[in-house]
């Protein structure tokens, strides 16, 4: 064994702070504000998943890469996110799905990471400070700590960065794959139920397995890019509207909220994260930035209508701003709030067919315990397709 | 939901004493359960047979009854507490199965109790394997191939189904006693019959083999609502096959992905709502296979386990304490989590470190028996070590365990087998030692992939094993120069300082100076349950080599106190008490107490227990690093046993300013020579002896003093290694033997007194004034380790002047000594004369057993001499002489090491203890034995084999057996002396002299009790050995001395008299509650 490591990594942050670690995956240099996971199991996804567009993305767990990657769990052709921060990597991968190490992975990918640094004492700093911008330099030749904090005070922030216009597709396609067929031995999963609805997902930065868990509710899912006009919605003539996850500062997102508000006047619709932010600004409220945001798979979600608790999925840096939506004299009610902090985290419409939620119930990574919004999704659109007026919440009261 | 109103009194069931599979990790959920219980202001009314526990300590409960755990005993302790709810989950199997034939004997709907936890159906649901199949099946889940036999005929039935290799596991076992793997056929009739016979309903499962599939455990939470939640993930090092509490396990789960890992939460929280666990913590068992992630579940345990306590510790969740709260109504989201203070407990704790638990073994003191590792637990103890990565946390668990590791060393192979077969004897099968043997392998060149198609552990723990090796490659190729470089990665890898040193041929304290040097110190972490998401309020720490440090140490007055690491025979739960007692009164005192230890089964690791807890290894260089940082103004070291002693001195030298009886005293108490001295000036008696470090000097001293001579190895506890010896062929056998297992201490030869009787004295000294706690007078006569011996407080045959005269030598040793603390004393007496055999000033084992004879925690009493208070001050002056009889008896392993003999002697094997107390020293032996498992009969046959030195002493034990209408069966020998009596007597062939011989009497059911003495020479503990196994196979209690005997006569004869009755601690010492 040599001891030199074998490639140098530092990690500046705006405030001044300079890590130093291990590089691994691309030689670059990756600018983005800083923020971190608490999930154990489940890299692969948070590193395809475009929510972190913009963002360098620290993992509380040390341990990192153990089961490799592969193809299967990829949540988005590519990953977003800037860079990724670990305490330690492992590139040689244990696992029977794994086709990749996860250093290859990063390098084909074009993703820098840096391990070897003391992550939990970069975690409580954002927990104590917020978040900061911070710049990750795996470049030989970009290794000053006084350029590199320079550097991470020029990042601008993510606030009034469209970052939507960097994740969504750029055309209109059909999604048509299931959920994972799992393992032998697993809860048996229920069939597809029928009749098949008509759904067209907007693409914030959509999580694949959005796509796959509302085929396997019955839902044929045409994805359409973010800034599809609610007349090329309406000539698709779906049964319902779907506003997925995505990345960043829901306020500053452009040209999408109208096309939503138009929509939801007529379509049942759903929103999961940044679908549920742009929901609420659609209905006149506003967002407001988190001190450091949820990012993990262990957050308690209350369901205020049957007063149980969830273990949930959530990675979100804003939040909506439940009164906004009261003064903006929209009847909206909140039907779930974190536990940790009393934080919104779904609101239905007491009139309209609208619902959204602000965690993620297709987790992936994370538990699976809030499945339930797809059932709902697809009951409220059989109501209304069926000629019912029904409510977003009265479907969250099980009415 | 608010917590229940319609109920007031809740009946707390623990585990009994501490046997292999259910140690202290219930002590600790027993008293975090009565604790919270309490807080909520419910009565609470406990039993628990374990006087060595917090949860007996009469402030732990309202009520609290050391009695015997069965259900004639509970149906009375039910009668007089009318209790509205019992609380079976957190006391382990114990509990659990006493619970279940309360209910279905109809005590519990007769005196209207609820079980609150978990009720009959799901205990049932979890527990009976065809249940828990037919219920797994229901919901689509699958286990391994398998059914259900009653017989062996059945079992072969099955086996055409299963096939081979087969698992065998007998129903309702608590660490899977009797289970085991068959490969062949005769194996398999030879271990199914032994399970049918371990199994109380004498059934078993034959299962499919899943053996090499990885092994996974979940701990899962539910309350009312129906709020489910998992609180820790664990992966086993060791594939399936192992049972989990003698595997290396690790949290979290490092080798699934989401996918995988969500499938598997998914079916546990199917399965924890399918069986109906109202409330609490459950354990689910899961197989992956390795080559396609197939699942299996393996089993359940509806209630807090082993596993659950580990979870606690490895995550900060106290899964008991919140369980307790469920109980009674409570959902998740209404209680708090402590530790963050802001969020509540419903959620899922997420780790930013890796934990490792490693089991401690003690086949050293049973060298018959096999070491192979299975699905029956065989560890008596853990060690529990965090670090950041799994590297880290594996080293520093591995010297946590205390076995003479500070690393991955070289295994010791024995001589002509340097080759790779002896490591792969380790690495093939499943064996103590095996991190040793596969690094040993590596270096030798061995492939990562063939290491593990041996093996079948994961390949990712092998990578890490790997790294290791190179990097202690790395280590030893670097020049000095080279060397500071090294430190900081050496440091985070996990490498202890003893290791560097031996590495790079330096001396321990030069490696720290040269690491203090270059600023590579450790920095302490948090244990924070939730991944730094929120600030922690609670200073539970660990070490690793980071830049940010979260200690904050306080300028308070602080006292640190230093555990005794893994359980182990001869250091258990009774250490554990004593520290747990001091942390309790020192902080009551107004200091800062800190906790050092690494063992998670213990109360003593539970956050609650002392300000600030540092999950640490106790060696000396994580000990002084913590000192170093926190500065406290005195360290304990007399409590946790030997090992924080062995550290007192080092400690010292280092500056650390050690609390109570300087180690100086110490030294002069334990070391031999110096001790004599003492001795000669107090004019004090004690056996002939003389001190060898060769054979010839331990030949010279044995022929000067006169066979048989007791030799042990100066620095032991729990008598390891100490032995009678008859003659200079077996003192130059144990030599050898001795000589490796202490290599730089010498050996003691001390004159053998047979038929002794022994006395164990502690005693509480202020530097002034000593106050005797208690003088206990054993059963078992001298040669049988004092820790396996049944004694008495007070003396039950002891003239009062040999009282004295014990006395006045216990108070002039502690004055000589200079005793500030606890002391023990032990002594021999006979024919009338005292003799001093051994003087540890220090905690012993004895010390909870006696504070609750007498009344008054001595630990605790210590603890504050020890901060400097008088025992005037305490008001603890006076000797306190109770008016009832309390026995301990020790409880025994055997049966889970088929093939070793059951004969006591010099050497300790019991596990654990219990205490019977009662009105005379008959009822109270009485008790004890219960609790012991000894059935005692009232009536029937009893088996008589005695040596001959015994044969003229029976008399008055075998008259009192007959005035009871007992029958006799004895061997030749014996019959003649019993005749000779005039006593009918039935002579019995010994084994190999003819047909029906003892044995097969045994095994006919025709004996309801056995005396078995025998010679300590080799050749008659062999002959005899048969009978003893197989009284131990057939349940049938047996005593191997004739102390035992007479006080069994006694017990019966109070047992006849009249039925026991239940008396509650707090009514036997009515004053204890105002101290």
């Amino acid at each position: 064994m040599t001891l030199a490591p074998p490639r140098a990594a530092r990690l500046a942050l705006a405030d001044g702070t300079v890590y130093r670690g291990i590089a691994h995956g691309a030689v670059a240099v990756a600018a983005g504000e800083v923020c971190f996971n608490t999930s154990m199991t489940g890299y692969q996804e948070i590193l395809t998943d475009p929510s972190y567009a913009g963002q360098l993305v620290t993992m509380t767990y040390t341990q990192i890469g153990n089961v490799g990657t592969n193809p299967e769990d990829d949540e988005a052709d590519h990953p977003f996110l800037r860079g990724f921060i670990v305490k330690e990597l492992f590139d040689t991968p244990s696992n029977w799905r794994a086709r990749e190490g996860i250093g290859a992975f990063l390098e084909r990918e074009g993703v820098p990471a840096i391990s070897g640094l003391d992550t939990r004492a970069l975690v409580r700093r954002i927990r104590d400070r917020g978040f900061q911008n911070g710049v990750l330099s795996t470049d030989p030749g970009f290794q000053d700590d006084a350029e590199l904090v320079a550097r991470a005070r020029q990042v601008p922030s993510l606030e009034a960065q469209d970052l939507v216009a960097e994740v969504t597709c750029s055309k209109s396609y059909r999604w048509t794959d299931g959920g994972w067929a799992g393992v032998s031995g697993q809860l048996p999963s229920a069939p597809a139920p029928d009749p098949r609805l008509r759904v067209v997902a907007y693409d914030f930065g959509v999580k694949r397995n959005i796509l796959r868990l509302l085929v396997d509710n019955g839902f044929d899912v045409t994805v359409v890019p973010a800034r599809t006009s609610a007349a090329e919605v309406r000539a698709l003539s779906p049964d319902a509207v779907f506003l997925s996850n995505g990345p960043g500062d829901p306020a500053a997102v452009e040209g999408v909220r109208e096309h939503v508000r138009e929509l939801s006047q007529e379509l049942p619709m759903f929103g999961i994260c940044l679908g549920h932010q742009i929901l609420g600004l659609a209905l006149g409220g506003r967002t407001r930035k988190l001190k450091f945001g949820h990012h993990g798979g262990n957050q308690p979600g209350k369901d205020l209508a049957t007063g149980k608790v969830a273990i949930c999925a959530e990675n979100h840096g804003y939040a909506v701003e439940a009164d906004s939506l009261r003064d903006a004299g929209e009847p909206v009610e909140i039907t779930h709030v974190n536990l940790n902090d009393d934080t919104v985290e779904g609101l239905a419409h007491s009139e309209r067919p609208l619902f959204s939620v602000q965690y993620h119930p297709e987790a992936s990574p994370g538990p699976h315990d809030v499945r339930y919004f797809f059932d709902r999704f697809r009951e409220m659109t059989l109501r209304h397709r069926a000629g019912e007026t029904v409510s977003g919440a009265q479907i969250a009261k099980g009415s | 939901m608010p917590k229940r109103t319609d109920i007031s009194t809740i009946l707390v069931i623990g585990s009994g004493p501490i046997v292999i599979g259910q140690a202290c990790e219930f002590d600790y959920s027993g008293t975090q359960a009565c604790k919270a219980l309490r807080e909520e202001g419910y009565r609470v009314v406990l039993v628990n047979s374990n006087p060595a526990t917090i949860m007996t300590d009469p402030e732990t409960a309202d009520r609290t009854y050391i009695e015997p755990m069965t259900v004639p005993m509970v149906e009375k302790i039910i009668a007089a507490e009318r209790p509205d709810a019992l609380l079976p989950t957190i006391g382990g199997q114990t509990a659990l199965n006493l619970a279940v034939e309360l209910a279905e004997q109809g005590i519990l709907a007769r005196y209207g109790v609820q079980l609150i936890g978990a009720n009959l159906e799901a205990i049932l649901k979890a527990e009976d394997r065809d249940k828990f199949r037919t219920a797994m099946q229901a919901i689509g889940l699958e286990l391994p191939a398998a059914g259900y036999a009653r017989s062996l005929a059945d079992a072969r039935e099955i086996l055409k189904h299963t096939g081979l290799p087969s698992i065998i596991r007998p129903s309702f076992t608590l660490g899977g006693a009797g289970g085991s793997v068959a490969e062949t056929d005769e194996e398999f009739d030879e271990r199914v019959d032994w399970a049918l016979r371990q199994s109380p309903r004498h059934e078993c499962m034959i299962e499919q083999s899943v053996l090499g599939w990885k092994e996974y455990e979940l701990e899962v939470m539910r309350d009312t609502a129906d709020n489910v939640v998992i609180i820790c993930s664990i992966e086993n090092f060791d594939a399936m096959g192992v049972h989990t509490g003698d595997s290396i396990t690790v949290a979290p789960a490092q080798t699934l992905t989401d996918r995988e890992y969500q499938a598997m939460r998914d079916a546990a929280i199917a399965i924890i709502r399918e069986i109906g666990v109202d409330t609490g913590g459950s354990n689910i068992q899961f197989g992956v296979n390795p080559e396609d992630g197939a699942i299996v579940v393996i089993e359940m345990n509806p209630r807090v386990s082993r596993s659950s306590a580990l979870a606690s510790k490895a995550t900060g969740f106290p899964i008991a304490k919140i369980a307790a709260k469920l109980a009674v109504g409570y959902t998740l989201d209404e209680i708090p989590n402590d530790i963050t203070r802001e969020t509540p407990a419903s959620f899922e704790p997420t780790i930013d470190y890796v934990v490792t638990k490693v089991p401690r073994f003690t086949f050293e003191k049973f060298p018959d028996a096999d070491n192979l590792l299975t699905t029956q637990m065989k560890s008596v103890g853990e060690a529990m070590a965090i670090g950041r990565t799994f590297k880290e946390s594996f080293h520093k668990a591995l010297r946590s365990l205390e076995v003479g590791h500070a690393g991955l060393e070289r295994p010791a192979v024995p001589e002509g087998q340097e080759g790779l077969e002896a490591l792969w004897r380790m690495i093939d099968q499943p064996r103590p030692g095996r991190p040793w043997a596969l690094a040993e392998a590596l270096r030798r060149g061995v492939s990562q992939e063939e290491l593990h198609e041996r093996s079948h552990i994961d390949p990712w723990f092998l990578r890490n094993l790997a790294e290791l090796v190179d990097m202690e490659r790395g280590l030893e190729a670097a020049s000095v120069e080279q060397r500071v470089a090294w430190l900081r990665p050496a440091k985070q890898a996990g490498f202890s300082d003893a290791r560097l040193a031996a590495l790079w041929n330096l001396d321990e304290a030069a490696v720290r100076e040269l690491r203090k040097r270059e600023g590579v110190v450790p920095v302490y972490k948090r244990v924070d349950t939730c991944g730094a998401e929120f600030e922690a309020h609670t200073p539970y720490l660990y070490s690793t080599y980071e830049d940010e440090c979260e200690a904050e140490p306080t300028d308070r007055r602080k006292i640190m106190i230093l555990g005794g690491g893994p359980n182990r025979i001869g250091q258990g739960i009774e250490f554990d008490y004593c520290c747990v007692h001091a942390a309790f009164a020192l902080r009551e005192a107004g200091f800062e107490t800190i906790m050092v230890n690494c063992n998670p089964e213990t109360v003593s690791t539970d956050y609650d227990t002392s300000d600030r807890l540092y999950f640490e290894p106790l060696t000396f260089e994580d000990v002084l690093s913590i000192a170093e940082l926190e500065k406290p103004e005195g360290v304990i070291v007399q409590f946790g046993g030997q090992t924080p002693l062995k550290l007192a001195m080092a400690l010292e030298q280092a500056g650390v300013p050690i609390l109570g009886t300087p180690p100086e005293a110490i030294d002069r108490a334990e070391d031999r020579e110096r001790f004599d001295v003492v001795l000669e000036k107090l004019q004090l008696r004690r056996p002939a002896s003389g001190i060898a470090r060769s054979f010839k000097e331990a030949a010279d001293a044995a022929a000067r003093i006169g066979y048989p001579v007791l030799v042990r190895p100066s620095y032991v506890l729990g008598g390891r290694a100490m032995e009678i010896v008859h003659d200079e062929a077996s003192l130059a056998n144990y030599m050898r033997f001795a000589v490796k297992a202490s290599p730089e201490r010498p050996v003691l030869v001390d004159d053998f007194l047979a038929d002794a009787i022994e006395v164990d004295v502690d005693a509480i000294s202020d530097g002034d004034l000593v106050v005797i706690g208690a003088v206990m007078e054993h059963i078992e006569e001298a040669g049988v380790h004092s820790g396996d011996s049944a004694c008495s407080i007070p003396p039950f045959s002891l003239p009062q002047t040999v009282i004295d005269e014990i006395i006045e030598s216990t108070r002039r040793l502690a004055r000589e000594l200079g005793v500030r603390g606890l002391m023990n004393v032990q002594y021999a007496v006979k024919e009338g004369e005292v003799f001093v055999l051994e003087v540890n000033p220090r905690a012993s084992r004895t010390i909870p057993f006696v504070s609750k004879a007498i009344g008054r925690p001595l630990a605790k009493l210590a603890s504050l001499v020890m901060a400097g208070q008088t025992l005037t001050e305490l008001g603890f002056t006076e000797e306190i002489w109770p008016k009832h009889f309390s026995v301990k008896e020790a409880v025994f392993p055997f049966v889970k090491f088929p093939g070793v003999d059951t004969v006591l002697g010099p050497e300790m094997k019991s596990t654990g203890e219990v205490m019977g107390i009662d009105s005379d020293f008959g009822r109270a032996y009485a008790k004890a034995q219960i609790e012991a498992g000894n059935k005692i009969p009232e009536s029937g046959r009893v088996l008589v084999s005695v040596k001959k030195q015994d044969r003229g002493k029976i008399g008055e034990a075998i008259q009192e057996f007959h005035d009871a209408d007992f029958e006799f069966l004895a061997t030749p020998g014996t019959a003649r002396v019993i005749e000779a009596l005039g006593l009918p007597v039935e002579a019995v062939a010994k084994v190999g002299e003819g047909h029906p011989n003892v044995v097969e009497r045994i095994e006919a059911g025709d004996v309801d009790l056995v005396l078995n003495t025998v010679e300590q020479d080799p050749v008659a503990v062999r002959d005899s050995f048969s009978i003893r196994r197989a009284a131990l196979n057939r349940g049938v209690p047996y005593f191997t001395t004739l102390a035992a005997l007479r006080a069994a006569a006694g017990a019966i004869r109070a047992l006849r008299q009249s039925s026991i009755g239940v008396k509650a601690l707090q009514d036997v010492h009515p004053a204890s509650e105002d101290r």
